[in-house]
């Protein structure tokens, strides 16, 4: 019953935030951009409002947290009330203090892999195909042999390798996934090299790293933005699963993924506190691809 | 008919070749090392001469392609070395593994195979209802859910009330019905994340094939929706559907990893994160690559079985 209740009221809930943010949209956007915004899906906009609700926190984290990062403050696992108002962790440090440093710890971690991973895929996927030739073919089907073992198994196996910290974790999540980001690269840039602009650009004597950054990227951004924000959801998920797993993100350091690891006992007591973190990571996750399912809509111009 | 043989043979081959290039991926990721493997492993306060037994005992002192052949040829005898932590034969470890692991991905694959095929059908056929609007919002939601999170929802609501064990326990004794009903939760979390993915794939594969001329005359013909979805659109969807199909089984193989370590599940996934967490690199190596076999197996067995079902594939390239 309770299930059905919180259920319910959340998605009212949702629907209000999304007809806010929709409004607050459109009254903000200068006049060139607001056809996109007036006939936005609310799903969209819900999501807009939920990103942004996170990088404030993010940012903000030491002024809104009411407590330390790693401060032990009490008794483990008090139940709800203030000033603990999401109650202690095994270790008696402060729940909502964590979830909010979590926002700060985990999503700047993802985002500083997806932006790794991105640079490294994107300019390698788009040199290759404006090279071609042997080098285009030995990148790519290095590139093949590497997808042909699931992400997480590969990550796995660098790590036990490599050994675990938060620096191994960002480079090998990255490294695994360059290789689908450069994938999509390379099959966008292969679409625009063959264009007279190219060929007029070549002409005119321009080096690569010009065409790249001049006329290449300019033409393959709508494609690009939408990967970056499925990518971003993909290492996003692998690094809390990893830090779920005990082998991601390492405590002091508040992170999401640890915290649902270190708390989980709680469940079975029907207390609900170790799904907040695991609830923060979905939310987050859900509003992005909102986001980039509204993006592509657009994109492609599908009205269906 | 000996097109088709010949279609499977060359595939086949092209599978063998990956999966020797993925032997050597996974067996030469070690020589990345700056190091040697010891080293790295026993720490700097490692003495002279436990680092020599280690490299002794992991073969360390024979150069790589020597050491890469001995393996190899052991692996294809069923020989994968001996476990680092516990000094036993790693076949031995993941012998009875492997076949939990497989139980549940099958028993996933039973549930929601089906499940998401007539979910995607009935969406497309009721293209932009209220039916189809929320059941692809809710797939999308789903699909952004960490495991763990479907996982501990599940227990939180099923377990708690008794309804479900939210731990799994295998003994000698459990007979078949014990085991489905202790494993109906990690199941239930596997099904739940992967029907989501397939769902919104056949959708969108068969509504893909809607603006087709032959679907435009069969609609033309006074055809039900029903009819023309089923006998027209369904039987061409096939070979993108059991791609989806197929893809998704294989993030199964990967998905049990978390999902085992949750329910506390004794398959090659829990096996597999012990082994990270104590740098058992033999151990890792080899369940790393049974997963890596299944995975191009299962997408060997969807190249081929699409092809099957549509016979112009046959003639591409």
């Amino acid at each position: 019953m309770t299930v059905l209740v919180s259920v319910i009221v959340g998605l009212g809930l949702s629907f209000v935030i999304g007809l806010a943010a929709r409004a607050a949209l459109r009254a903000a956007a200068p006049a060139r951009h607001r056809p996109m915004f007036r006939d936005m899906p609310l799903t969209a906009s819900f999501g807009l409002a939920v990103i942004l609700a996170y990088v404030v926190v993010a940012v903000l984290a030491p002024v809104i947290a009411p407590f330390g990062e790693g401060e032990v403050l009490g008794d483990q696992y008090l139940p709800w009330a203030a000033p603990h108002y999401l109650g202690t962790d095994k270790l008696g440090r402060d729940m909502l203090t964590r979830l909010i440093y979590g926002a700060r710890n985990t999503v700047g971690i993802a985002f500083a892999t997806t932006a790794l991973a991105f640079v490294a895929g994107a300019v390698l996927g788009i040199w290759a195909a404006l090279a071609g030739g042997w080098m285009d073919q030995g990148l790519s089907r290095l590139v093949d042999a590497l997808m042909a073992i699931p992400a997480l198994i590969f990550s796995l196996l660098l790590l036990t390798i490599f050994g675990t910290s938060v620096l191994t974790l960002i480079l090998v999540i990255a490294a695994v996934d360059a290789t689908r980001v450069y994938r999509l690269a390379r099959s966008v840039a292969q679409g625009i090299v063959v264009m007279d602009y190219i060929e007029a650009a070549r002409l005119r004597g321009e080096g690569n790293w010009h065409l790249i950054r001049r006329e290449i990227l300019p033409n393959a951004m709508a494609p690009l933005a939408a990967e970056f924000g499925l990518r971003f959801c993909f290492v996003f998920l692998s690094i809390s699963a990893l830090s779920f797993l005990g082998l991601g993100i390492k405590p002091p350091t508040a992170d999401w993924g640890s915290m649902v690891r270190e708390n989980a006992t709680l469940i079975t007591f029907g207390d609900i506190t170790p799904l907040l973190p695991a609830g923060a990571i979905a939310l987050l996750t859900v509003a992005v691809n909102f986001v980039v399912d509204w993006q592509l809509q657009r994109a492609s111009g599908l009205k269906e | 008919m000996t097109g088709i043989w010949r279609m499977i043979g060359q595939r086949l081959l092209l599978g063998v070749l990956t999966l020797f290039i993925i032997s050597l991926v996974i067996f030469g990721a070690t020589e990345l090392l700056p190091g040697d493997l010891a080293r790295e492993l026993l720490g700097q306060s490692a003495t002279e001469e436990t680092l020599a037994a280690l490299r002794e005992q992991l073969g360390l002192n024979e150069p790589a392609p020597v050491r890469y052949w001995n393996w190899l040829t052991g692996v294809l005898q069923g020989d994968f070395g001996v476990s680092m932590a516990t000094q036993r034969p790693i076949s031995e470890l993941v012998g009875a593994r492997l076949g939990n692991t497989l139980f549940l991905a099958l028993y996933a694959a039973a549930l929601s195979v089906p499940l998401s095929l007539l979910l995607g059908v009935l969406a497309a056929l009721w293209r932009n209802s209220v039916f189809d609007r929320a059941s692809n919002a809710l797939a999308l939601t789903v699909i952004s859910f960490p495991e763990f999170f479907v996982a501990y929802i599940l227990i939180l609501w099923l377990a708690q009330t008794g309804l479900f064990p939210s731990m799994v326990r295998i003994t000698g004794a459990t007979t078949t019905g014990d085991l489905l009903y202790s494993a109906f939760l990690p199941a239930l979390t596997l099904t739940l994340v992967v029907t989501a993915h397939m769902m919104r794939m056949t959708r969108a594969a068969i509504i893909n094939l809607m603006a087709s001329p032959y679907i435009e005359m069969a609609r033309l013909k006074g055809m039900s929706p029903m009819r023309v979805v089923l006998r027209h659109a369904v039987p061409n969807a096939l070979a993108p559907i059991i791609n989806v199909v197929a893809l998704n089984l294989a993030y199964l193989i990967t998905g049990v990893v978390v999902v085992e370590v949750v329910f506390v599940y004794p398959g090659l996934g829990q096996l597999m994160i012990d082994a990270v967490t104590n740098r058992d690199i033999p151990v890792v190596q080899a369940i790393a690559l049974i997963f890596a076999s299944a995975y191009v197996l299962l997408n060997l067995l969807a190249d081929v079985l699409s092809t099957v079902t549509n016979p112009r594939l046959m003639h591409r390239t």
